[in-house]
């Protein structure tokens, strides 16, 4: 054990952090939102028809319709994020001409999580007491003013913190994807960690991920109370 | 005006189909507020969701000034809706918009401009009497407060009519008297037409000129409070009316008679009925219960007497009490 911190595994790290770790972290941080906001901009509209679809209630939705989308929605959920990266090497190619670096990686995680972010959308919609949608609908409301002025607004708080939890487990899916050529922090830590033996540059990369995912959780947390117009403490 | 007219409704479950709503037919005059009571589970929630078309009509149809809600399009309806709109026991409001914008919301709805929508939300919060808390949320405020905001809301879009669906149920007594004070006092102002669902009697006394007594889905009794309030002759009205009668607790033993006396507006509160009824004519009565109160000097409501004796006893007591003007004596047979 000793010897990963001799003075020059020390020299070396810190040679490598130096050089190495700037632009990992950029990347990282890069892919991870990038990815997420993809993800959102799939997932968004699949959890409302999810939701505003069921029993015909919002939207006028064919029950088969959303059959299909719920079992696409558990198909690419259950493929472990590994395989789905090799297996959508196609599209990738198709989208980003390789398959291979930081850019191509945004697209099999964009993949992985749009299912993943459509589920947790879900599951704060139908958070919502159906008698709001009820009022809004004996106001005349459209189904699209009932989903854009009454159910995303009310569910806010909600979202945001499944949101954090998709973009951590993004965060951690790009580490994952250093392994395939993959850039950011999981590809240094594979590289040097698993590769060379460099367990000290490995231990930094982990950190670094574990700070990120701190400062996204606590981000997340802290704008989901912040903007949560229901405080605790009645007036 | 509101018609009502031989409507229905079925409900399709998987344990069988559930008539909610048999045949009902009702009409509400412009600037009426009208109360339809009824016991939970009476159909009255459903009721009200066909006056708007939240649920539509199995059968049958509702009129609205000659307009027949079930024939008029997707689009037509949302634009009828902004003229019948509705208050909630849970308030409903929106938690995260704060109160001015909780009430711009119909105006949003209907593409009222911002600066118009804030004009007239403004001048509604003044009208309930939350100028003050604009800014604040819903969170923030007592369920009257809210319940006050949900009205302002409801008449953003200039409605004709008002539908109360259990809008006290959840308040206190005291909270439920200002908010239907405030309801009575935007119908003198705007000339509404009210629709007040409701369980509980005192609402129904409080605010309605007439009233409909829903039971098991049908409109077991219709008419002006005051007439079916004193005289009900449903079974189900009796049963809101004089709830006493028919509690377990208060059975009859096998010699002991009840006598239900009706006040309705007897010049007694000066002398002592029961006293003057056994000196007279030697009968001892006991109260069982009693809920009575004075208008201007005059009795109005009902009490139980029971009396022990054969049916000759019970008799000549009744003949005895309903000489008095103004008062009703009959005997009720709890279990019969």
């Amino acid at each position: 054990m000793l010897e990963f911190f001799s003075s020059e595994e020390v020299q070396k790290t810190i040679e490598i952090f130096v050089n190495e770790f700037p632009m990992a972290i950029w990347e990282t941080v890069y892919v991870t939102v990038i990815s997420t906001f993809f993800a959102v901009v799939i997932g968004l509209p699949l959890g409302v028809i999810l939701v505003a679809g069921d029993k015909g209630k919002i939207l006028k939705i064919p029950s088969g319709v959303l059959h299909v989308l719920n079992v696409i929605i558990n198909l690419l959920r259950s493929v472990p994020f590994l395989i789905l990266m090799i297996m959508v090497f196609p599209l990738t190619r198709l989208i980003v001409g390789t398959v291979v670096g930081t850019v191509a990686s945004i697209v099999p995680l964009v993949i992985a999580a749009f299912p993943f972010i459509a589920r947790l959308v879900e599951t704060s919609l139908r958070e919502l007491d159906p008698n709001i949608v009820e009022m809004a609908q004996s106001m005349g409301a459209k189904p699209i003013q009932i989903i854009v002025k009454v159910m995303i607004p009310e569910s806010i708080p909600s979202l945001l913190s499944n949101l954090t939890t998709a973009m951590t487990t993004i965060l951690g899916y790009s580490a994952m994807s250093g392994i395939i050529g993959g850039g950011g922090l999981g590809k240094i830590a594979i590289n040097y960690g698993y590769y060379r033996y460099r367990y000290l540059v490995m231990l930094l990369a982990v950190i670094f991920l574990i700070l990120l995912v701190q400062i996204i959780q606590t981000v997340g947390t802290h704008l989901s109370t912040r903007l949560d117009r229901r405080p605790r403490d009645r007036a | 005006m509101i018609e009502i007219k031989n409507l229905s409704k079925t409900f399709t479950t998987k344990s069988g189909d559930v008539e909610a709503l048999k045949n009902i037919s009702l009409t509400i005059p412009d600037g009426e507020i009208y109360g339809i009571i009824g016991m939970s589970g009476a159909g009255k929630s459903t009721l009200v969701r066909c006056i708007n078309m939240l649920e539509r009509p199995t059968e049958g149809s509702v009129l609205i000034d000659g307009v027949n809600l079930s024939e008029l399009s997707e689009a037509q309806l949302r634009q009828e809706r902004q003229k019948i709109t509705m208050i909630f026991q849970d308030f409903n409001l929106l938690m995260q918009r704060n109160c001015l914008k909780n009430v711009c919301f119909p105006l949003e709805l209907a593409g009222v401009k911002k600066s118009k929508a804030v004009a007239r939300a403004t001048e509604l919060l003044e009208i309930v009497g939350l100028a003050d808390k604009a800014k604040n949320y819903p969170a923030q405020l007592s369920g009257g407060q809210q319940q006050r905001v949900a009205i302002a809301r409801a008449l953003a879009t200039h409605p004709k009519i008002l539908l109360c669906d259990e809008a006290t149920s959840a308040l206190d007594p005291q909270t439920t008297h200002s908010i239907l004070s405030l309801i009575r006092d935007v119908r003198d102002r705007l000339g509404l037409t009210v629709i007040v669902i409701t369980h509980q009697m005192s609402v129904v006394e409080e605010i309605c000129g007439r009233v409909a007594i829903l039971n098991g889905g049908e409109v077991a009794e219709e008419g002006p409070v005051n007439e079916v309030f004193s005289a009900p002759k449903s079974e189900a009205a009796k049963r809101l009316v004089y709830p006493d009668s028919y509690s377990e607790t208060l059975a009859p033993t096998p010699s002991e008679h009840f006598i239900r006396v009706v006040y309705n507006g007897a010049e007694v509160s000066k002398t002592p009925l029961i006293a003057q009824m056994a000196m007279d004519k030697n009968i001892p009565a006991s109260i069982r219960s009693a809920s009575t109160r004075s208008i201007g000097g005059k009795a109005y409501g009902n009490m139980l007497l029971s009396v022990t004796g054969d049916e000759a006893l019970a008799s000549e007591a009744i003949s005895y009490l309903s000489e008095i003007p103004d008062i009703i004596a009959e005997e009720v047979r709890p279990n019969a």
